[in-house]
């Protein structure tokens, strides 16, 4: 998508965005590739993968503990 | 589907936000944290002490099969309010991460339904980072001994 696509989702001005877009692609999260006087930006999805992967093991755990937590309380009634 | 758990870990923030909705009233959800003997049952730890009081204690511990002990945590209650709030810090013994400071809040969302968040704030960036590692640097080491187990049967 172009800058100006995208800007085009969200109720904030076009530099902010762009200043956005930048910052993205300076992490590797967005890819750039220019096409004649135009940018598209690409997701990075194995990019995007690793920062997600960095926090799963830990979301996953607090998951787990609270599904227990949900599961054992079941069985009982507020008294 | 949407996760149930969220976490939220700004960068470069020495803090982090977990949020849970939970299918459980209010205050059986809060009593999840409150009876030893449910805490025990859904932390999977032994609880030593749990006083739920202002300037109340806790102590979890945790021993394998053998009786050694795995896993050991402790900490102060400074804010008990019902149905409401636990403040409280939390430091894991023999483990070189210091005192953590955590917010509980808990609110009814329904009848039925109700909702955790947890603040918990770290002495620095870094710490709240190789916490958030810990989990996966388990796993890891989980896998290599497995792997050692596995390799050892070979030889």
């Amino acid at each position: 998508m172009t800058a100006g696509a995208i800007a085009a989702n969200f109720n904030t001005a076009r530099p902010t965005v762009s200043k956005h877009l930048q910052i993205l692609t300076e992490c590797e999260l967005l890819q750039q590739q220019q096409n004649g006087r135009e940018i598209y930006y690409h997701i990075n999805a194995q990019k995007m993968k690793q920062v997600a992967d960095f926090i799963e093991p830990f979301r996953a755990m607090w998951e787990d503990r609270f599904n227990k937590l949900e599961t054992v309380m079941k069985n009982y009634k507020i008294t | 589907m949407e996760q149930k758990t969220k976490i939220k870990a700004k960068d470069g923030r020495q803090e982090l936000v977990i949020t849970r909705e939970f299918d459980l009233p209010l205050e059986l959800l809060f009593k999840a944290y409150v009876e030893p003997d449910i805490v025990e049952q859904w932390m999977g730890t032994k609880v030593i002490k749990l006083e739920n009081k202002k300037h109340g204690s806790w102590q979890f511990q945790t021993t394998d099969a053998r009786g050694n002990v795995v896993f050991e945590a402790h900490g102060t209650i400074h804010e008990f309010v019902p149905n409401q709030k636990i403040t409280r810090t939390f430091e894991m013994e023999n483990a070189p991460f210091g005192a953590q400071l955590e917010f509980l809040e808990f609110e009814p969302l329904t009848d039925h339904t109700s909702k955790l968040q947890m603040h918990i704030v770290y002495r620095s960036v870094a710490l709240r980072d190789q916490m958030l590692q810990l989990p996966f640097a388990k796993g890891l080491n989980m896998a290599h001994t497995r792997l050692q187990d596995v390799v050892s049967k070979l030889n």
